[in-house]
């Protein structure tokens, strides 16, 4: 049999393009498969010119579904570019709109965007494997829930930040504007009804998923399994944090391997490009690149929320401290190397996010109208991080005396994940390919391979969400068609 | 009874704001979506260009493609969708002027390539490895497409029939949208799908603008305190209102920030940024012209600051000329 190419173009419900290239041998067995992101934007060069306090609206556009995340990334790397330290209710106002934010995007997520593969079922019929099935499969009421827990939560940020997509109130020093009083018996409301959407969630996902031993085995499957190292945001207690902290690292065995700040990212961090895709890899620059490969030896290493669990000693608030323990108890070890436990991990977070919106609504501070510092010092460089959704997410900066921008870089999410998601591809087209023989369910389960990451390549290649078809085309070594698959 | 009418929801080189904003119509989206036949959405939906590409022409009712056009498979797409959709409508700020990544055309390919691909801190020094559209391993093949030199608006590639601005657009004006052009009476052709009114005129701060405004200086946003309710223009803080169309219920106004201009200009106004320039040299108190520039230097970035949204269709156009693709 001569060698075969099988493209699967693109992946749906993927926030951005992505394209997966699989490679068969003589003999029909996957030699190699690639997972290709053919978007750029180009952030990095055309925000050089700009004054530095508008990077935080300029950098929300690389990433419409994750706008807060490069929002608030910026604003701390405004609040370190001058030299300001924000007044404590300004950080609260930040964390409590962020944490809004994380739980109506993991929402998304679980509802619309990946949930789809476990919820409705992997083998389900394409029509089916959207949120209209989820809200069929949950019904009615379930389905109304969910949208209207989201519009809520989005319309309190929208009412803070200006907008929900693409947020305005992020400055040097502060916020433009906060909580106001008349806002806090709605902010209350929410905190309540946020928590008891999250439990009810972390529900739904034990009854359907855990529940079931065909999906714990898909899960603990070899399949979708890598040992990587692990990066996340931790706290002063080494507890699991989305709005600040320090990066913490462990090792493929869960020890740790180095915890530092943000500012100290280039120690840490390097970024491979590759010719066949926009996309760059960063990996940890002093293990080093050894190509798409597992292990302590190798470099790469994995974001977002089961890395965030596995870097973290626990969780600051009960119920996420509890369902922390259920998930590492069940799946028996810590690190948790199963790359589908990441839809498990974004439930756990859910319920953290929920439980930390409960408490600074209880803060009394939190309606304070001290929100700003006027930054008196000479901006130079800047650092910010900040876990988004989809992983640990660095803003680097530096600018002239005028505050202008010279030179900007950024570490993205998904980006971090980029070697481990071709990696899990690779896998799972291997495990799932065999004498050339192809499926359309396989298909779908080397793409759930992925999305299991909840993949943003908007943010990836600071480029866009988009589409195009899915179909595998199978091609001879001569590039002929012999074959075309479509689901 | 008749079928519903079938629409598309497609993204370019956009960053999905448009597409969440469309799943913002959230509570009513069930209903949304059964009042209409959403056949195509690649965010939400599994439907893939094949299907779209079996579609007989003009069987679509609408198409709303946001995003602009960067890559040579976003072409292909636009193209696709322009021959299957009986209208077209360029959603959000990219599609309608170019959008924030518009602002790339003040670089060339080889510029940014550089910079994201060389330049950056975090690129080893003996990495100095690009993209390219063809790659070899071995004796495989892999294919990117193309980078362009260029970010365009939908209308520098496709007949556009209508524009919905914003960034993103509101949920209520896309549903405002569908409902109108699915309708038997849409609007004539080549509307602009928001009022046609300037921002200023539906702000709830322009009660405090004076009647006779003078501006001695420009301050920047993260320098000033502005109170709630005070006009930001007044303030001497650049706010894009005077030149921009209203309908986004002067959202960042009401987050206490000036107006950026993302619906870009009202019909009455060609170029936004030229109008935002005309509208501040004639508040700025000066005798002489020079006294003019001089205060209106006081605007560190003037093209990211009045083409925030609109150079890639401006007269401007950014500094890569129209020649190289």
């Amino acid at each position: 049999m001569p060698k075969r190419r099988i493209v699967v173009d693109p992946v749906t419900r993927l926030e951005g393009h992505g394209k997966i290239d699989i490679v068969l041998d003589e003999a029909g067995e996957v030699e190699r498969a690639y997972f290709q992101v053919p978007e750029l934007r180009g952030f990095e060069a055309f925000a050089v010119g700009r004054p530095a306090e508008d990077m935080p609206q300029i950098t929300s556009r690389i990433c419409g579904v994750c706008p807060m995340a490069h929002h608030m990334a910026s604003a701390k790397a405004l609040d370190d570019l001058y030299g300001v330290e924000p007044p404590r209710p300004a950080k609260k106002v930040r964390e409590l709109v962020y944490d809004m934010f994380l739980l109506e995007d993991h929402a998304l997520h679980v509802y619309v965007l990946g949930g789809p593969d476990f919820l409705v079922g992997p083998e389900a019929p394409p029509a089916d494997r959207n949120v209209l099935g989820v809200i069929r499969k949950a019904g009615p009421e379930a389905g109304r829930r969910v949208l209207a827990v989201r519009k809520r939560l989005r319309a309190f940020i929208a009412e803070v930040a200006g907008k929900a997509v693409h947020p305005v109130f992020g400055l040097p020093g502060g916020v433009s504007k906060g909580v106001s009083p008349a806002a806090l018996p709605e902010l209350r409301a929410l905190a309540a009804e946020s928590l008891d959407f999250a439990r009810s969630t972390l529900g739904m996902f034990r009854d359907t998923v855990l529940k079931d031993p065909a999906y714990m085995e898909m899960i603990t499957s070899d399949l979708y399994t890598h040992r990587t190292y692990y990066m996340g945001l931790v706290d002063d207690r080494r507890s699991l944090s989305f709005y600040d902290g320090r990066v913490r690292v462990v090792d493929p065995e869960g020890k740790e391997y180095a915890t530092f700040q943000a500012r100290d990212y280039r120690n840490y961090i390097a970024e491979r490009a590759e010719p066949w895709t926009y996309m760059k890899f960063p990996y940890l620059k002093p293990v080093g690149w050894r190509g798409f490969t597992e292990g302590p030896e190798s470099g790469v290493y994995a974001v977002a929320p089961m890395a965030r669990l596995n870097v973290a000693d626990g969780m600051s608030t009960p119920e996420a401290q509890k369902a922390y323990e259920e998930l590492f108890g069940t799946l028996g070890r810590k690190p948790v190397h199963h790359t589908l436990a990441n839809h498990w991990a974004r439930v756990v977070e859910m319920v953290y996010a929920a439980e930390r919106i409960g408490e600074l609504s209880r803060d009394p501070e939190i309606t304070s109208a001290d929100l700003r510092v006027i930054p008196a010092g000479t901006p130079s460089v800047g650092y910010g991080v900040v876990e988004a959704p989809r992983g640990t997410l660095f803003h680097h900066y530096e600018s002239d005396e005028q505050g202008l921008i010279r030179k900007a870089n950024l570490v993205v999410a998904t980006q971090n994940n980029a070697a481990r998601i071709a990696m899990s591809v690779e896998k799972a087209a291997k495990g799932l390919v065999h004498k050339g023989q192809v499926s359309e369910g396989l298909l779908n389960r080397i793409e759930m391979a992925f999305r299991a990451y909840d993949p943003c390549h908007g943010c990836a290649t600071h480029s866009l969400p988009g589409q195009m078809p899915l179909v595998a085309r199978i091609h001879d070594a001569d590039g002929r068609l012999v074959r075309e698959l479509r689901r | 009874m008749p079928d519903k009418p079938r629409i598309a929801f497609y993204a370019g080189a956009a960053c999905g704001g448009c597409d969440t904003s469309v799943l913002d119509l959230a509570g009513d989206f069930p209903a949304f979506a059964e009042g209409v036949d959403i056949v195509f959405w690649p965010m939400v939906l599994d439907a893939k260009r094949r299907d779209v590409e079996a579609m007989p022409d003009d069987s679509l009712a609408v198409a709303f493609v946001s995003g602009a056009v960067r890559i040579s498979d976003q072409e292909d797409m636009l193209r696709l969708l322009r021959r299957k959709s009986r209208l077209l409508v360029a959603c959000g700020a990219c599609a309608a002027q170019g959008g924030v990544p518009g602002l790339a055309n003040l670089y060339d390919r080889e510029r940014i390539m550089k910079a994201v691909y060389e330049e950056a801190p975090t690129t080893p020094s003996d990495g100095r490895v690009r993209p390219v559209t063809r790659s070899w391993e071995g004796a495989r093949e892999s294919v990117l497409p193309a980078f362009r030199n260029r970010v365009r608006s939908l209308d520098q590639v496709v007949d556009v029939d209508y524009i919905l601005p914003g960034c993103p657009p509101p949920p209520k004006l896309i549903g405002d949208a569908v409902s109108a052009l699915v309708s038997g009476h849409p609007p004539p052709r080549g509307a602009v799908l928001a009022p046609d009114v300037a921002l200023c005129d539906t702000c709830p701060r322009k009660a405090s603008r004076p009647e006779n405004l003078e501006i001695t200086e420009f301050h920047r946003t993260h320098l000033t305190v502005t109170d709630p309710g005070q006009c930001f223009t007044a303030r001497g803080i650049v706010c894009m209102g005077p030149a921009t169309r209203g309908g986004c219920e002067a959202a960042c106004p009401n987050g206490n920030m000036p107006c950026t201009g993302c619906f870009g200009p009202t019909s009455r106004v060609r170029d936004q940024g030229a109008k935002m320039l005309s509208s501040l040299s004639s508040i700025v108190k000066a005798s002489e012209p020079a006294e003019i520039g001089e205060v209106l230097a006081g605007i560190v970035d003037p093209i990211g600051t009045f083409y925030r949204y609109g150079l890639a269709r401006s007269f401007l156009r950014g500094r890569i000329g129209r020649k190289a693709e």
